[in-house]
């Protein structure tokens, strides 16, 4: 039996009984992070780190005694099998998965990037014998460029905006991505508005101690006057809703790694694609591999065929796995049908929120 | 190219036309008149000629990415773009450019005698020079069709706020066969420039009828027509020449030398408006046809007797050397009859429709078919002869196209703005309890249904063949289509024409999918 197996619920530890972000209810969960394709609802009980729990205790309604913690680092050691977390550099509180049994170690990275995005906690790089990553963005064709360049974008384009009497309009996942923005923008620019759905994840965020500047809630009571000169930031999902029209006139700006291709930015009728990702692109893909010493690596979402084949041609012994995490799928998510936007504390549940 | 490469992103950084027209304007301002130049001919689709072929391209990118050629193949998949692929993979440039468009536009021309290893080096210099947009618009120099996202009739606008003239004027001295290379700006903006005697006018064309017919007032206010499926086109007699245009702005004269018989028949100074069709005895032939005629280099014999073309003539543009677009089309009308024969085997005036009420047009239409006609076409009787495609005097009132119910076989990824996604599909019909492909489709969806397309193809695999997928054949789409022509090129026999995605039948089981006997059915019943 190997250490991790690949199960139609989830990534499962035979010898410690758990899965690894199950897609399926089990009875004990180790979560690697918040987002909906990865932390589910169902389980009995829930491990991850003490940022993450009340991301999850939250959107997926769990009681407190539901969900354990562990700090990055702190060893839990389950049927002899150790686990631990580490900083996977994705979003606030994300992290890779290492797991530890007789000598053996197997790391399980979630979703996660290497460059420094100002909010979450750096990526830190693990040795191991197997190595499970990613490949949303498995491809040559992606390579980010650093977010200092792209940030100067955006508040040139804010700027403009100003000038030529529009509201900016943003849009990015409500997890991360949102906050993320908030971060590294430059806010003397301007008033800084967010969605209702924002709104709740930067409380839940600014609870665990992180720093945000001063935003507003989009409310029904708001007049067109109000918004002037500033910048909103909403899910994807309110782009193409009633909602997003009192804010007329205004530009539109999408904040993805997608937007790094021409045709996705056109197919997304906005105004401005930035090139922004919270996962890694195809170096640091690569860098991760290589540093990690694996002998053998299984690559789960995203082009994980072609970053396979690619890893096997360079004599690491690589195979795709297939899971219900959403890297491929996630473009569709952009579209503005999955959820009602209306100003309500409606928790975005499965299906909006893929962080791209 | 910097200034060129700025005008591409601010034409690409909004959908809005004011804003394009802006940045157009703004273009014209600021750029050289050789840049000018040359922007206004990319816009109008004159490209320069192609000096390095893409495999070529491909294969030194991938080498200089230092990847696989099957990694940069599965890249140029996704990315649906060749020249964008190139700009994406290959290193950063080392070097600084300062050269302008016309510069490396000439520098793209002059490599056209070159061996391929001089080739190379020449490409690679540049490569090593520009940096990522300009990069792109050199590959898409090279590659061809470049598409910034501005019509033609968009770019004329710009160009006639920049230089304070007429749209329709500069509409037209944009037309026919010029080059940068054989022109300036200064030549080729002069009014009533005469150096090219073939100059076509630009094409009125007509928006389809979405309203109720009868949203177009009082019938003898309108002249009606059939509307011919065939080529539209305009004949040209100046200089004691006969030239011949067809819509997509192609000089085309040679491809028709059956109309080299009307410049005995029509006086110096003619150009007249009409529809190229394939016609013999008496009756026009179906487009397929023509189709197979059009894609020859050499027009044989047997082609010019089995595939006779004749001119369906409906209007008059220029008569006796002067420019008569202003004049009613009653007027132009009865012209256009003074000198047309009766009975001429390939001149043949388009016959208008007798009708005095709507239902009466709407009688005359429904039996479309039956004539090899595609509808009706409505103008006004009062109406001048506008450029471009504009709403309000000329409509085409077509017939509700065919449908069949039709199951999803494979999906391939699109290119451009679908890059990435699965937006072409080919569909199968029911012969003897095996589906049979017989059309690809790839338009009539919103964005919303192709994305959940789309998600529903990548998770119904069941084969990957490079960009294209086979899926289970689950999916059900009414396919819509103009016509129906036997195909030897077919595994199933038949061709459709325009064929299109009319809706998702999710109510429809993959088993409830019509036939291929029903298709055959079509197809006999239309040539009976």
């Amino acid at each position: 039996m190997a250490l991790l197996e690949f199960t139609d619920r989830g990534i499962y530890c035979g010898q410690a009984g758990v899965y690894l972000d199950p897609w399926k209810p089990v009875g004990r969960a180790v979560i690697t992070h918040g987002h909906s394709d990865h932390a589910r609802a169902g389980s009995e009980r829930y491990l991850c780190t003490p940022v993450t729990a009340p991301i999850i205790k939250h959107r997926l309604r769990l009681g407190d005694g539901m969900v354990e913690t562990a700090a990055y680092g702190e060893v839990v050691t389950i049927n002899g099998v150790a686990f631990s977390f580490h900083p996977a550099g994705h979003i606030p509180g994300s992290a890779q998965v290492r797991v530890e049994y007789k000598g053996e170690v197997w790391v399980f990275t979630g979703d996660y990037k290497r460059a420094l995005d100002g909010l979450s906690e750096p990526f830190e790089q693990l040795r191991c014998d197997t190595l499970i990553t990613e490949s949303t963005f498995g491809l040559p064709i992606y390579r980010w460029v650093p977010q200092a360049e792209t940030f100067a974008d955006v508040n040139a384009w804010w700027r403009q905006n100003q000038a030529e009497g529009k509201v900016s309009v943003i849009a990015g996942y409500t997890l991360g991505k949102a906050q993320r923005i908030l971060r590294n923008i430059d806010p003397s620019v301007g008033k800084i508005f967010v969605h209702g759905a924002v709104d709740v994840m930067n409380q839940v965020l600014r609870d665990t101690g992180i720093d945000l500047p001063p935003t507003q809630r989009v409310t029904k009571e708001m007049r067109k006057a109000d918004f002037e000169g500033g910048l909103v930031v909403c899910p994807p999902s309110a782009v193409g809703s009633p909602w997003i029209r009192k804010f007329m006139p205004f530009s539109l700006g999408i904040a993805s790694g997608w937007m790094a291709l021409r045709g996705a930015r056109r197919r997304r009728g906005a105004d401005r694609g930035f090139i922004l990702s919270d996962h890694a692109d195809w170096a640091e893909l690569n860098d991760t591999v290589k540093q990690s010493e694996a002998t053998k690596v299984f690559v789960t979402h995203g082009y994980s065929e072609i970053f396979a084949q690619w890893l096997t041609e360079r004599g690491i012994e690589a195979a795709e796995v297939k899971t219900q995490y959403e890297g491929e799928l996630g473009e569709i998510v952009e579209s503005g049908t999955q959820e009602s936007t209306a100003e309500s504390d409606v928790v975005l549940t499965a299906g909006e929120e893929q962080d791209l | 190219m910097k200034r060129f490469a700025q005008l591409f992103t601010d034409l690409d950084q909004t959908t809005k036309t004011l804003a394009k027209i802006k940045a157009l304007v703004h273009y014209f301002e600021t750029a050289p008149d050789a840049d000018k130049l040359w922007a206004i001919a990319l816009l109008s689709h004159r490209r320069p000629k192609r000096t390095v072929n893409t495999t070529l391209m491909s294969t030194w990118a991938s080498e200089q990415s230092g990847l696989p050629a099957w990694l940069f193949g599965e890249s140029h998949h996704i990315v649906g773009d060749l020249a964008e692929t190139i700009t994406l993979l290959l290193p950063e440039p080392a070097e600084v450019s300062d050269e302008s468009l016309a510069w490396w536009i000439s520098f793209i021309q002059q490599l056209e005698p070159l061996t391929i290893d001089e080739k190379k080096e020449k490409i690679l210099w540049a490569w090593n020079r520009l940096p990522h947009t300009e990069r792109f618009v050199f590959n898409k120099l090279i590659t061809g069709g470049f598409r910034m996202g501005v019509s033609q009739q968009l770019m004329v606008k710009a160009l006639a706020r920049y230089t304070n003239s007429p749209e329709n004027v500069l509409a037209h001295t944009l037309m026919g066969q010029w080059s940068p290379q054989q022109t300036t700006l200064a030549e080729l903006l002069a009014a009533n420039s005469t150096h090219d005697v073939s100059k076509p006018y630009p094409f009125y064309l007509a928006y389809a009828l979405e309203e109720d017919v009868t949203t177009l007032g009082e019938p003898g206010e309108w002249f009606a027509e059939h509307k011919w499926d065939g080529i539209r086109g305009q004949i040209i007699v100046r200089n004691n020449q006969l030239f011949v245009w067809s819509r997509g702005e192609e000089l085309v004269t040679d491809k028709y030398p059956e109309y080299e018989s009307l410049l005995t028949l029509l006086p110096e100074g003619t150009v007249i408006d009409g529809e190229i069709l394939p016609y013999k005895d008496n009756r026009p032939l179906p487009f397929s046809l023509l189709q197979t005629r059009i894609g020859r280099k050499t027009l044989s014999a047997k082609i010019l007797k089995d595939v006779p073309v004749a001119f369906i003539a409906y209007d008059v543009l220029e008569w006796q050397q002067q420019d008569i677009r202003e004049w009613p089309l009653e007027q132009r009308r009865k012209m256009l009859e003074s000198f047309c024969p009766a009975d001429h085997p390939v001149l043949r005036l388009s016959p208008l429709i007798d009708f005095d009420s709507w239902p009466k047009l709407a009688e005359v239409r429904s039996q479309a078919r039956e004539i090899f006609s595609e509808g009706v076409m409505l103008k006004r009787k009062r109406s001048i002869y506008r450029n471009g495609r504009r709403r309000g005097d000329w409509w085409k009132w077509k017939l509700d196209p065919y449908t069949v119910d039709a199951v999803m076989l494979y999906a391939m990824r699109g290119h451009g703005r679908r890059a990435n996604l699965y937006t072409d599909y080919t569909f199968a019909v029911w012969d003897s309890g095996t589906l049979v492909p017989f059309t690809k489709a790839y338009s009539g969806l919103t964005d919303e249904e192709i994305r959940q397309v789309d998600r529903w193809v990548k998770q119904n695999t069941l084969e990957r063949f490079g960009p294209v997928r086979s899926v289970k054949p689950t999916l059900v789409f009414e396919i819509a289509f103009e016509g129906i022509a036997r195909s030897t090129r077919h595994k199933s026999g038949i061709a459709l024409r325009f064929p299109r995605m009319h809706r998702w039948r999710k109510d429809k089981p993959p088993e409830e999918a019509n036939s291929l006997q029903d298709l055959l059915q079509l197809l006999d019943a239309k040539n009976d």
